[in-house]
């Protein structure tokens, strides 16, 4: 436990050795973590008659067949456009509706704004399961849509379009909540100056404080992306054919039939997460700020 | 005021509504495939929720999925939080690392773990190398449990070590020095400065768990749909079969408040474990 604190006055070796210490345990740690996944990697380029013996951690031969196999196999190429139209729909919506809600409910109070923001955050604790059958009978009733009539009986509405598949993903509670937080630590003075200008709110909103908010920006979208890309619940709902199945939902397909083939699998693993890790990879900063900012915060 | 309007707008339709109208259906009988309407019941379902037994199972095993995943994943991750507090350079590159398992989805994770517990996978190999004989992991009711368990544990790693790392770094180092000079050892300042200091992200971090925990399903949907005889079925789990498999939205609409109080219940718990005495 010496690791968490300093010595007041440590010797340098032994401050040396622990620190050592701390680095050797920290590796080994990491590598253990990452374990699964270079497995996951390793069996994505095992050829598959290799696949159920001499299984090694640096396949002797590898091969890009599981790929190939996976995007043809599968309907992967298709999930993926199908995710990433929602997914970008998604971080659209939030970027400009979760923004300005937040800006609005930091800068801009109006009567019963704090109780409407709290309303709003209560949501954040309802469980997806208490919502999911009501979303559902919800959507597949919407008038007019898949053959619905005006009331929205007979057909099937939004089930099974990309459309239907957005819904739970355009607004997210906790990005309102986060975007309030950081335009609230930004100085009022700014508006003030603009105001005294003559600027009108939104001019001031658009022209101020916007260009200003590209860190939260950044936040709202990479949670939007994930938020769309990474779930599984609601498309397994809503999805009941291809066209409308998204990557975690093809991936399961992978893994449902009797005899899996881990190869193709892994590599339909590696190709759905990438784009995840690319965005990770990237914006790092952001990830972990969101996370952290909410509950330092909250 | 406008420019919260779509927000609100939003929330109130896909989320108040829902909720109301969940409520409303727990109270009903309601197909769907037969395209009748819901058919008042009024408390029906919950009392029969009282005596079934695949459901009072499901609340089971999610508790004890919860509890069990909980303490393991909080602990590593302070142990990894603290490792990871100390600066040194490429301290960074261990906290990225670190945190992508929970960045990874949890289907794509639980295809690797589905590897790692299959009959030619990982953990019979190493078995094999023990010269013990292979387990069929997933596939007994006795260990399959278990065996989602240690993935779970493995994949809040992450979250909760950045969370907890964040929490460490609030800590003023003053306090530390202080103690020190005060001649307390190195489990004196873990007990006396880090925990208290770590206090509310330390309850932040479980309740968050707690509310995510409780809700589990992707996992089970891939590694083990549930079996064994229903030893991994969650009530998660169990909700969407009865809906959307046997199509009885009013019971499985019941379903999904009992688990709302019972995850509250738990949250709330947690909370009131962690105030400052």
């Amino acid at each position: 436990m010496t690791t968490t604190a300093r010595r007041r006055r440590p010797a340098r070796s032994h401050l040396r050795r622990s620190r050592g210490l701390n680095m050797a345990l920290l590796l080994v740690a990491t590598l253990l973590v990452l374990f699964p996944f270079l497995w996951m990697v390793s069996i994505a380029f095992t050829p598959a008659d290799q696949a159920f013996r001499d299984v090694s951690l640096f396949p002797s031969d590898p091969t890009l067949e599981n790929f190939t196999t996976a995007l043809t196999v599968g309907n992967l190429d298709r999930a993926f456009l199908n995710s990433t139209v929602v997914a970008l729909v998604a971080v659209a919506t939030n970027c400009v509706v979760t923004v300005s809600a937040g800006y609005a409910f930091a800068h801009l109070p109006f009567r019963g704004s704090t109780v409407l923001f709290y309303c709003l955050l209560a949501t954040a604790a309802i469980p997806v399961a208490v919502t999911l059958i009501p979303l559902f009978l919800m959507v597949s009733s919407v008038p007019f849509a898949g053959g619905n009539d005006a009331l929205g009986r007979g057909g099937s509405g939004l089930i099974d379009t990309l459309g239907g598949l957005s819904i739970p993903y355009l607004v997210g509670t906790m990005s309102i909540f986060l975007a309030r937080q950081f335009f609230l630590s930004m100085s009022r003075d700014l508006a003030e100056a603009a105001r005294i200008d003559g600027a009108s709110e939104l001019r001031i909103f658009r022209s101020v404080y916007l260009p200003l908010s590209t860190p939260i920006i950044a936040v709202v979208a990479v949670f939007a992306f994930t938020g769309v890309w990474d779930d599984l619940l609601w498309p397994l709902v809503i999805s009941s054919s291809p066209r409308s199945q998204t990557v975690q939902l093809a991936l399961t397909g992978f893994s449902q039939s009797g005899n899996i083939q881990y190869g193709p699998l892994m590599a339909a693993a590696l190709l759905v997460t990438l784009p995840v890790l690319v965005v990770f990879l990237f914006n790092q900063r952001h990830f972990i700020s969101g996370l952290s900012e909410g509950a330092v915060k909250g | 005021m406008l420019l919260v309007a779509p927000a609100a707008l939003y929330v109130a339709i896909f989320q108040i509504v829902p909720v109301v109208y969940g409520l409303i259906l727990s109270f009903t009988e309601y197909t769907p495939l037969q395209r009748g309407a819901p058919t008042f019941v009024g408390l029906k379902n919950y009392l029969a929720l009282l005596g079934d037994s695949d459901f009072l199972g499901a609340l089971w095993v999610t508790a004890r999925y919860t509890l069990q995943v909980l303490p393991p994943t909080v602990a590593i991750a302070l142990v990894l939080a603290m490792l990871a507090n100390r600066p040194f350079r490429g301290v960074g590159i261990f906290r990225s690392a670190l945190y992508v398992p929970h960045i990874v989805s949890l289907t794509a994770v639980s295809m690797v773990w589905l590897w790692m517990y299959s009959q030619n996978g990982l953990f019979n190999e190493i078995l094999g190398v023990l010269d013990m004989s292979p387990q069929r992991w997933l596939n007994e009711p006795s260990s399959a449990l278990n065996g989602v368990s240690a993935m779970r544990i493995w994949k809040a790693l992450g979250s909760n070590m950045v969370l907890l790392l964040a929490g460490l770094q609030t800590i003023p180092k003053t306090l530390y020095e202080a103690a020190s000079i005060d001649g307390a050892g190195a489990w004196h300042r873990f007990r006396h400065v880090t925990l208290p200091g770590l206090r509310p992200m330390l309850v932040y971090v479980i309740a968050t768990d707690i509310i995510y925990l409780s809700q589990s399903f992707a996992e089970i949907f891939v590694l083990t749909s549930g079996g064994p005889l229903k030893s991994t079925t969650t009530v998660n789990y169990l909700i969407y079969t009865e809906a959307f498999e046997h199509s009885n939205m009013g019971s499985a609409s019941a379903m999904a408040f009992v688990l709302f109080a019972f995850i509250a219940g738990l949250t709330l718990i947690a909370l009131r474990g962690g105030r400052e005495r």
